[in-house]
């Protein structure tokens, strides 16, 4: 069985080709900068990463436009559920540069207080932007329980879960596309195919023509778009979403995109990337495809580029700054949120642990007296 | 003899099994032209093609399975699992499958196997790219749980392991993986599972630890010998099955221990070790057995220094255990 090409909508003249997104001058803007946010994020974190100032990134070139396509229509009352490439969304809705950096850092300010590994970010603030966690496809069952409680409580959001294509091959994969299905759960998968899995293309992952036909069998609509056109990507999104609101059920849509960087900081591409791949997918530049676009209705000209990108570099230099400054999570942070309440055998070991760092010197700024 | 790190000798030993055995194959995810995440499987793809070394699709669970039904029909399949930490999705199939098979089906199946995964912290890898989970797969009857500490261990443990006729899962400790380097034979030779390792001698106390904790162990030793107690380290390097009569001795010897592991402590590794202690030579012991473990929290980034025991905290150890 063949899947249908890709839906497009921005074309070479950067027509929308009939379709109206629906979004004011400041809206369309909106979503062009924070594509432009992201990369100066992504710029910046590499410097910092190469530099040694923060441990690990993972960049989101190319993929910007399936992020705020995506982003762009929810609500804020509706839930992500996203994957460590999803910067984008984020940005999209509003989460602080600066909280995102401070993640990157690992500080005392850092929602996740520390505890996980850069750009696996938390918020629930403006948005709920679901913690975030390292093993694959994990979230997607969970993304469908949260979409039944919205369900039970007669409430009409959406939640929308993004993953890769090596997602697709994990287990949390299959228990969430079916139980969405067999539920009706307002829920929207998302799955961005950039190509690979760290090294492994998508025909080690999957024998089948793509990943948005898999939603046949699980009995749901699956959808392809085509990744890089934000609007596309913005129109797929917005009729899966009204779909679940209006109780008719989970979607999957497969955004074909490609990561145009390394799978992470410690990855080298060319080692298994060919070359002509990587040029090919760079004349389909996401950012480039959408201000063509708005050229196209007259709001777009070399010098909105730039001073955007201006601005979006002063943010995130600030949110370095900002995040650079703020001290090391205090000691106690190892001990607190393991549960609600501090078991005595985490306080004695917490005790004894704070008594040989101040017996030791090294105690660190912050860490007073036991306080938990 | 060639002068190899941890995980050269890794690689060493996929080879050597590869050209001694055809039966002997290597998959995972990234293994393949990436040569896997830290470059254990570097070459193999090159040297023994796609059908002996290759990525598969991300899923633990299909890798471990799929190794089951290999190893049932007459293969040696030798899967890595990228991370310890994304081990969970497999979980099933090791402990309800891979482990059980010989028993459930009186011999008649079996499943001569090697899980390979780094394993443990040292990397700002926070709570998923650092856990040391061998108490899980220690509390599996069935299954072989072995943690190399040295080049040379790491290829001869390697080896055995793959000659094994049962399911083992092989532990690195990735913080190891390019810190240490030291001679390593080359061809073929095995370090017999289920033999511990002197690697230090001292009358007055004695550290058991295992992987990346035993140079841990060695650094707090010698920190110890300026305070002028001659501290024995021990490198436990198989856990399942564990040595129980050489660590007895060592404990009878010595009269005094610590147990050194990066896990959490709950019902972690150094609990068997204690108890063993306690049931078989209490009356030889000058002072109770004293723990040093990570704590019993999840596995944090910014101050992982704080959460991995270090040389301070063994030396704290062994210094309440000699004041006792
Ligand atoms: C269960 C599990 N296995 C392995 C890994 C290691 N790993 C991290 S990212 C990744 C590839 C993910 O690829 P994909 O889902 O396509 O997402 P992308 O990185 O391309 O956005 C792998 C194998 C993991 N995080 N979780």
């Amino acid at each position: 069985m063949k899947t249908e090409s890709p839906l497009s909508v921005i074309q070479a003249n950067g027509k929308a080709n009939g379709y109206d997104p629906g979004l004011s001058k400041e809206e369309l803007l909106h979503c062009y900068r924070t594509m432009l946010l992201v990369r100066a994020f992504d710029d910046t974190a590499l410097k910092l990463q190469r530099s040694g100032r923060i441990g690990f990134s993972i960049p989101n070139k190319g993929i910007e436009a399936t992020q705020v396509g995506a982003a762009s229509a929810l609500k804020k009352t509706d839930w992500l559920f996203p994957s460590y490439r999803d910067f984008g969304m984020a940005l999209y809705h509003g989460v602080r540069a600066a909280d995102m950096m401070n993640n990157m850092f690992g500080n005392a300010a850092d929602s996740a207080r520390g505890r996980q590994m850069p750009v696996h970010f938390s918020f629930t603030d403006p948005i709920h932007f679901f913690s975030i966690s390292s093993p694959i496809g994990t979230h997607l069952p969970q993304a469908v329980g949260a979409a039944h409680a919205f369900k039970l409580r007669g409430e009409s959001h959406v939640a929308l879960v993004s993953f890769g294509d090596g997602g697709t091959s994990s287990l949390g994969f299959h228990s969430g596309m079916n139980f969405a299905a067999v539920w009706k759960s307002p829920v929207v998968f998302l799955c961005q195919n950039n190509g690979y899995a760290i090294s492994c293309p998508i025909e080690e992952q999957t024998a089948s023509d793509g990943f948005a036909i898999k939603a046949q069998a699980y009995g749901m609509p699956g959808v392809v778009v085509d990744g890089n056109d934000l609007l596309a990507v913005r129109k797929a999104t917005m009729e899966a979403v009204e779909r679940a609101r209006k109780g008719g059920g989970p979607t999957l849509i497969e955004a074909k995109t490609f990561r145009m960087g390394g799978h992470s900081t410690s990855d080298d591409p060319s080692r298994y990337v060919p070359k002509e791949l990587v040029a090919e997918w760079e004349k389909k530049d996401p950012v480039q495809r959408f201000e063509k676009f708005l050229q196209a209705k007259g709001i777009w000209t070399e010098k909105v580029r730039a001073e955007l990108e201006a601005s979006c570099k002063e943010e995130i230099t600030a949110a370095v700054r900002e995040a650079e400054a703020t001290g090391q999570p205090p000691l106690e942070t190892i001990f607190s949120d393991v549960y609600a309440e501090l078991p005595p055998h985490l306080r004695r070991q917490g005790t004894e642990a704070f008594e040989l760092a101040r017996r030791k010197g090294d105690a660190a700024a912050g860490d007073g007296a036991f306080p938990l | 003899m060639p002068t190899l790190t941890l995980v050269q000798a890794v690689n060493d030993a996929l080879k050597t099994a590869m050209r001694r055995d055809k039966s002997v194959l290597v998959f995972g995810e990234d293994v393949g032209p990436k040569g896997g995440v830290f470059l254990a499987t570097e070459g193999l793809t090159t040297e023994f093609g796609k059908e002996r070394c290759f990525d598969t699709p991300l899923s633990e669970d299909g890798i471990v399975g799929a190794a089951i039904g290999m190893a049932i029909n007459g293969l040696r399949p030798v899967a890595e699992i990228q991370f310890q930490d994304f081990i969970f999705p497999a979980f099933d199939q090791i402990v309800s499958e891979a482990a059980k098979l010989r028993y459930r089906s009186g011999g008649q199946y079996t499943a001569p196997m090697v899980i390979r995964t780094p394993y443990g912290g040292g990397i700002r890898g926070g709570l998923y790219h650092s856990q040391s989970g061998e108490a899980y797969f220690c509390h599996t009857p069935g299954l072989k749980v072995v943690v190399p500490s040295t080049p040379h261990d790491a290829k001869g443990l390697l080896l055995a392991s793959i000659e094994d006729p049962d399911p083992v899962l092989f532990l690195e400790p990735k913080a190891l993986y390019r810190s240490i380097k030291e001679e390593v034979p080359e061809g073929h030779y095995t370090v017999d599972l289920g033999t511990l390792r002197g690697v230090r001698e001292g009358k007055d106390c004695v550290v058991f630890c295992y992987g990346a904790m035993v140079p841990v162990a060695v650094k707090a030793a010698e920190q110890a010998a300026e305070l002028g107690h001659e501290v024995r380290v021990v490198d436990l390097r198989t856990l399942l099955p564990l040595d129980e009569e050489g660590v007895l001795e060592h404990a009878k010897q010595v009269g005094r221990v610590v147990v050194l592991h990066e896990a959490p402590r709950f019902c972690g590794f150094g609990a068997e070790i204690s108890a063993m202690i306690a049931e078989n030579a209490i009356e030889y012991m000058d002072a109770p057995v004293v723990r040093v473990t990570g704590f019993d929290t999840p596995f944090p980034n910014t101050l992982e220094h704080h959460y991995l025991p270090d040389a301070r905290r063994v030396l704290d150890a062994i210094e309440r255990v000699m004041a006792y």
